[in-house]
């Protein structure tokens, strides 16, 4: 499986987050323009992965401090510009829901 | 006798206790409200505080004056919910059981979630306007001001009343021109999304106001810190804005007996269906207001469009009929733009804001995504229509569905 077998959405993210491999995530990391994926950056996909199969819900940043022990200066760092966004990207969930 | 309990008297807990009490048969039902303070506040009003257009006497009535006879009003903090025994214990020591409860219990400013926001320049050159407090001390502080940098920051969103931040750069953009004191003057606007607001069509119509009235605008600003010695705030990605006045919309979250009773997200926000205001969780809990979790806005139009979709559900529910999901996420705001002036944006879950008349389709008075007088003296009139008729739980001439009637697509 590689992006260009994937559904993508017209902003880029997958359509059924079933489709996602780890080959995928970094491929999609690299469009996003990180070139390798750390055991940091792993601890976090993973964890937003498993809290939308429980939940049904991309997690928030606020979620990824409180549950998943991940300080958002970090997130940050791992996931440059927009982390919410990107993480979710690569994890190969939704676009996280914009607020009103 | 069954007991309805509201938790919370704030604006849409007070609207449910005067629709319910009208229909409800009193020698059946008792209704009990829960608050713990005596003092209605008229929130929208806390935008003209800081620019001595309203003072504290205007946006301040008592609390009972609201609520009709025969609720049973009880002032005490709310200690815990226990929904899987049905009953709410207070502080005061009361244990109330409820047939069905009605969460009402709105949300607050909470400025020590960002570090060295409280760091002793609190109420000194960093104010918020989300209180009272803090908006009688910004109004005394903007007295004596001479000019420099104003930095307006939204921390996170949610927040409550989106619009707000942007109505008050716009307010402060004619107050400092009425004051001779524009040219010294440097307004910044930093938010944590992408352009002026949540939604594309009215972010982008937004944005030009900014541009017009020479604010300028910083996107993707996600605050990590205020380093107040230095008169700065710092990104988590580095960035610094330098200011001499901070105006901050600290992180919004809901209550924390929603915390204490297990019963919420990470901001406290009950998890509540969007259609039916049911909670996600429990059959006979409903929510209503800024405590959701809804991605509806945080707005008291939005409780008021709530409460009538959340009346006739509670009604069928009491009766055993199926809920109805009707409500549509319908949002009404009124957007002052300083100069006399006012824009009004209409809009749902589905459909942004769009241009048009209001609420009479072709005909208005109001215009929608536009710049008029008339807007202005709608927002003017919404302290009355608030105190008068919206607690009340009237009818207003506005359906609780958003229409598409009057709109340009
Ligand atoms: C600056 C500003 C400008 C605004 N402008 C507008 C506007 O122009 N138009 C508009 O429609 N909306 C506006 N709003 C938003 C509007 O005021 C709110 O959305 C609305 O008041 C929400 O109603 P609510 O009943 O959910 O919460 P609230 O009205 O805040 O009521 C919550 C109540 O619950 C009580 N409570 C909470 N926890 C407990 C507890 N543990 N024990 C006992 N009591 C408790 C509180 O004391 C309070 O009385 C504005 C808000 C602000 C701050």
């Amino acid at each position: 499986m590689d992006v260009k077998q994937v559904q993508l959405d017209a902003e880029g993210f997958l359509v059924d987050y079933k489709e996602w491999n780890e080959e995928l995530a970094k491929e999609l990391a690299k469009e996003e323009g990180i070139e390798e994926l750390t055991d940091r950056h792993w601890h976090v996909i993973r964890f937003m992965r498993e809290e939308y199969e429980k939940t049904g819900q991309v997690p928030t940043i606020r979620r990824l401090k409180n549950a998943g022990g991940i300080p958002t200066k970090e997130l940050y760092a791992l996931f440059p510009n927009g982390p919410a966004k990107k993480a979710a990207r690569i994890a190969g969930l939704p676009k996280p829901q914009g607020c009103v | 006798m069954k007991n309805i309990v509201i938790l919370g008297a704030g604006t849409a807990g007070t609207i449910m206790a005067n629709k319910l009490a009208a229909a409800l048969d009193k020698t059946e039902w008792q209704i009990t409200v829960v608050d713990q303070e005596e003092i209605h506040y008229y929130q929208p009003g806390f935008l003209f505080i800081p620019f001595g257009i309203y003072t504290r006497e205007d946006v301040i009535k008592p609390k009972r004056d609201y609520l009709p006879p025969g609720v049973n009003l009880i002032m005490s903090k709310i200690e815990v919910i226990e929904p899987d025994r049905n009953r709410v214990k207070l502080e005061n020591g009361k244990v109330l059981p409820y047939d069905f409860l009605i969460i009402a219990t709105g949300s607050r400013i909470h400025p020590e979630e960002t570090e060295g926001m409280l760091n002793g320049a609190w109420h000194k050159n960093i104010f918020d306007f989300y209180t009272l407090e803090g908006a009688l001390k910004l109004a005394n502080f903007l007295k004596y001001w001479e000019g420099g940098r104003m930095v307006l920051n939204i921390v996170e969103m949610p927040i409550k009343c989106p619009v707000a931040p942007l109505e008050f750069v716009f307010l402060a953009d004619w107050w400092f021109t009425e004051q001779g004191i524009r040219d010294k003057v440097e307004i910044v606007f930093a938010t944590p999304l992408p352009g002026a607001f949540t939604k594309p069509r009215a972010s982008h119509f937004l944005g030009n106001f900014l541009e017009k009235k020479g604010i300028h605008l910083v996107p993707e600003f996600n605050i990590e810190r205020v380093d107040s010695s230095k008169n700065k705030i710092i990104s988590y990605d580095e960035k610094e804005i330098e200011y001499d006045l901070l105006v901050t919309i600290p992180t919004n979250m809901g209550d924390e007996v929603i915390a204490r009773s297990g019963m919420g997200d990470d901001l406290n926000f009950v998890p509540t269906d969007k259609h039916t205001l049911q909670s996600s969780q429990f059959e006979n809990v409903f929510v209503i207001g800024d405590a959701t979790n809804l991605p509806s806005s945080k707005a008291g139009s939005v409780a008021h469009f709530q409460s009538e979709v959340l009346f006739e559900n509670i009604m069928r529910a009491i009766e055993g009929r199926p809920l109805q999901p009707k409500f549509d996420g319908h949002a009404n705001c009124f957007i002052e733009s300083g100069f006399g002036k006012g824009i009004l944006i209409d809009f749902n879950y589905d459909v942004e804001p769009l241009p048009g008349k209001f609420p009479l389709p072709g005909i208005g008075p109001f215009s929608l995504l536009e710049e008029t007088k008339m807007n202005h003296w709608g927002k003017m009139m919404f302290r009355w229509m608030y105190w008068n008729l919206l607690l009340k739980g009237s009818e207003l001439p506005i359906q609780a569905q958003m229409n598409l009637a009057g709109k340009r697509l």
